[in-house]
């Protein structure tokens, strides 16, 4: 599902003053269990150019996320840091959030406070509290800094190449080709067929492999 | 098998190898050696006269040595194409003296024995790796004698003795004496779910294939003896218990517990000696033929594919996804997918699911003809830049132009700069700037972490490839390490400029860590060689400041080794608590003065 596009004039972001919106997501109780989020938006909320702070139940959900839009609205906010899961898992989500309100997907932030820090600390709550601490202030710090970025676009050649000719290769390609893209089949035998070439009848039809 | 050596949209090389990929999504540029079939592929028809007239026997490959063919052969009737084939090594020659027989008895005249390797180039803009699978070899397990006793088989030598195309059309023999056996035996798990020898995985699909091979050999020669020993069987997917159930139904006998020892006796029958872990007895079980039911293993090009394309592997050696539940067939590098036994032991059903997604996916960066990249490049600022040349020769895609004889400023092409940020550490006069990851971006937050109780915490920088995915994997992986450490992701370790080491212990750190991709397996080609040699370099200061060397660390740690980071930050930890506030104050106190 794509994000519904609403044109709103960007913010251009204001070297002096900064307006950051701060949400620490419990993550049901994935973060919840171990680091004390509300501790942690409370604490986010005192620090420099921070204009709301908030725990937040899931901010990938779809409400979690129109809180977050709201509040950009509403409060103007040009900078944002999700405190939530990995990075390399969400960060296209919360871009594309940001993005869907007028703010530059580039000027989000994530700190990691569940693969990095709550999953990996669960004896010691405390410790791992002043961690999520730590690792949200110094998202703030970073966010602050960040600059609007625009992506560019660079021309695809509609080709594959498909490295391997057994039943996973021959798949691939015959989906590719019968779609309308050319494949180039590249195979070190003499032959296609791979290991299933070699093999007799197939579980669970029990018919010929070939 | 048919199709794709009709399709006009598919080009297929045959006896091929990639040898090389360069450039990025979009627009690879893919080196290929085709070796030399010397036989024409499109004019052969396959009548087979030339293996008639060859005089050179061999062992059949295709049949796994059960048979045997000449030195120009066709792997096996449906082969695709369905061209003969010269097996240069074996072949006496093509001068007429000598042999050159395949050469008089085609009438088509498609044999061509100054045919040569071929180098092929393509561009294309995506590429599926479907490199499959090395079966494991038995021989190392010398408890299951299948070197030292001809009627031990493997599961896929089996699969050729029944095979109505087969050496024995279908018929089940004996090696040893051509007689169909009375009674056969399997065992599970050679090679697999082993942490001694073979791998320590399950290989998904042994299971399935011996009851397959039990009802097969039920419906041929229903009085057959047949017995399976196994730790478990493990009948998951769809239909398949019911298969297990209608083996048994036949008879077959399941028997909890592996073979200890394998016996040769008169006549070369077998006597298996098991431990049945269900009755916890030590059992004798003789039998005519013994079958291995041998596991996968990863293909033997795949490391030299990994490192041509930039990827990373699991500890088991098979190719590792970009997420293991989101994103189960892309490779972290984009425009890169997997299909079939490459990422992972799998069945034919799992396979061909794999390979429609991967195609799926393919399809879905291709189809707009354009891709959006990431602006995250680097930027030279041209009245800073001194031309001194360092930035292009760091570059490991020459994106970078610099005129060092007549000063002209170095300019980035941002279409070939994937971003690494090793310019903008390398330079020393400040003129690069990496974007989304600017020194005072990256420094902020380091200052953000070390303003307040920094004998407390441990400085990690990681790169976002391998070793912040490692720490992503150990959290998913629930593994548990001392809550000391804080990450700074950048891109790639090559980022990590020597002033970020240096403002660290300025700001009181006890200890830091840098951590890549290992050597080989970096995401920018070979950036993390720079990380490297600076990292070297900042020892060899510290030594120099008094500043003990130990208190800065480099590792490599890949995105599948959780387990590792976890070490690391343990072993981190205890590196911290051994540096006294004495020792940090006097860091602090020489690096301020300097």
């Amino acid at each position: 599902m794509e994000a519904k596009m609403v044109v709103r004039k960007r913010h251009e972001p204001e070297k002096e003053a900064v307006r950051i919106g701060v949400y620490v997501c419990h993550c049901g109780l994935n973060i919840a269990k171990t680091v004390d989020c509300e501790k942690v938006a409370a604490f986010a909320e005192g620090l420099e150019d921070v204009t709301v702070s908030k725990d937040i139940g899931y901010a990938c959900s779809e409400p979690g996320q129109q809180q977050i839009k709201d509040d950009i609205l509403e409060h103007n906010l040009d900078r944002v840091v999700v405190a939530s899961c990995s990075p390399r898992l969400h960060e296209p989500t919360f871009r594309q959030m940001v993005q869907s309100v007028g703010l530059n997907p580039y000027l989000m932030e994530m700190a990691n406070l569940r693969e990095q820090c709550s999953w990996v600390h669960m004896q010691e709550p405390e410790a791992a509290t002043r961690k999520a601490c730590d690792l949200v202030k110094m998202s703030v710090s970073r966010v602050r800094l960040l600059e609007p970025l625009k992506e560019d676009t660079i021309p695809m050649t509609q080709r594959t190449l498909v490295i391997g000719g057994g039943i996973a290769g021959i798949q691939a390609a015959l989906d590719l080709a019968d779609n309308g893209y050319d494949v180039v089949l590249v195979e070190k035998s003499p032959t296609i067929g791979g290991m299933m070439a070699q093999l007799d009848k197939t579980f669970p039809t029990m018919d010929c492999s070939i | 098998m048919t199709d794709v050596g009709r399709h006009p949209r598919i080009k297929l090389y045959t006896m091929s190898e990639v040898v090389d990929v360069k450039g990025y999504v979009g627009n690879f540029d893919v080196r290929i050696l085709k070796k030399a079939r010397y036989v024409d592929e499109k004019e052969c028809t396959a009548c087979g006269e030339c293996a008639n007239a060859c005089p050179v026997i061999r062992p059949d490959e295709f049949n796994l040595g059960l048979s045997s063919r000449r030195a120009i052969y066709s792997p096996f009737p449906q082969a695709v194409p369905s061209a003969y084939v010269i097996n240069v090594n074996e072949c006496l020659g093509h001068n007429p003296v000598v042999c050159a027989k395949c050469k008089d008895a085609c009438d088509k005249e498609c044999i061509d024995f100054h045919m040569s390797d071929e180098e092929i180039l393509e561009n294309v803009g995506t590429i599926v790796v479907a490199t499959g699978l090395e079966v494991y070899d038995p021989t190392e397990m010398d408890e299951y004698a299948y070197s030292r006793f001809e009627n031990v088989l493997t599961s896929v030598e089996f699969e050729r003795l029944i095979n109505a195309g087969g050496p024995t059309k279908g018929e089940l023999v004996r090696p040893t004496d051509r007689k169909t056996p009375e009674s056969v035996g399997f065992v599970q798990c050679v090679g697999s779910r082993s942490v001694r020898k073979g791998g320590s995985y399950c290989s998904n699909t042994c299971c399935m294939n011996t009851i397959k091979s039990t009802l097969m050999l039920k419906e041929h020669y229903p009085d057959m003896e047949i017995k399976v020993f196994y730790i478990d069987i493990r009948a998951f997917g769809k239909g398949f218990e019911e298969l297990y159930t209608r083996s048994r139904r036949l008879g077959v006998k399941y028997i909890r517990g592996l073979p200890g020892t394998v016996q040769e006796k008169s006549e070369k029958g077998l006597r298996v000696a098991i431990e049945n872990t269900s009755t916890s007895k030590l059992e004798m079980h003789d039998l005519d033929m013994l079958v291995l039911a041998v596991g996968m293993k990863p293909a033997s090009s795949t490391q030299k594919l990994q490192e041509m394309l930039g990827l990373q592997l699991t500890p088991d050696g098979f190719f590792l996804e970009a997420h293991p539940k989101l994103q189960p067939v892309d490779a972290a590098t984009r425009g890169v997918f997997y299909a079939g036994c490459a990422e992972g032991p799998k069945d034919i059903k799992e396979s061909v699911t794999q390979a429609s997604a991967a195609a799926a996916r393919v399809i879905r960066i291709m189809h707009k003809g354009e891709i959006t990249t990431e602006p995250i490049t680097s930027m030279v600022i041209e009245e800073k830049c001194k031309s001194c040349g360092i930035c292009a020769g760091v570059c490991p895609y020459n994106a970078i132009t610099v005129d060092v004889k007549r000063k002209i400023p170095a300019s980035v092409n941002t279409a070939a700069c994937a971003g690494c940020g090793t310019c903008a550490a390398e330079c020393k006069f400040d003129a690069i700037v990496m974007n989304h990851f600017t020194d005072e971006q990256i420094m902020n937050q380091s200052h953000a972490l070390l303003e307040t109780e920094p004998q407390e915490k441990i400085l990690v920088f990681a790169c976002n490839w391998c070793s912040y995915a490692g720490a992503d994997y150990a959290g998913v992986s629930r593994l548990q390490y001392p809550p000391n450490a804080r990450l700074i992701r950048t891109m790639c370790s090559g980022r990590v400029d020597e002033k970020f080491i240096w403002d660290g212990f300025r700001m009181g750190a006890p200890v830091i860590l840098v951590s890549g991709c290992h050597i080989g397996d970096c995401h920018y080609i070979d950036a993390n060689h720079w990380t490297e040699k600076r990292v070297k370099k900042v020892h060899k200061k510290m030594i120099k400041l008094g500043i003990r060397p130990e208190r800065l660390q480099l590792e490599w740690i890949s995105a599948a080794e959780g387990v590792r980071f976890a070490e690391v930050m343990t072993r981190m930890e205890s590196l911290r608590k051994d540096v006294t506030p004495d020792e940090i104050d006097e860091t602090v106190r020489v690096l301020t003065a300097d």
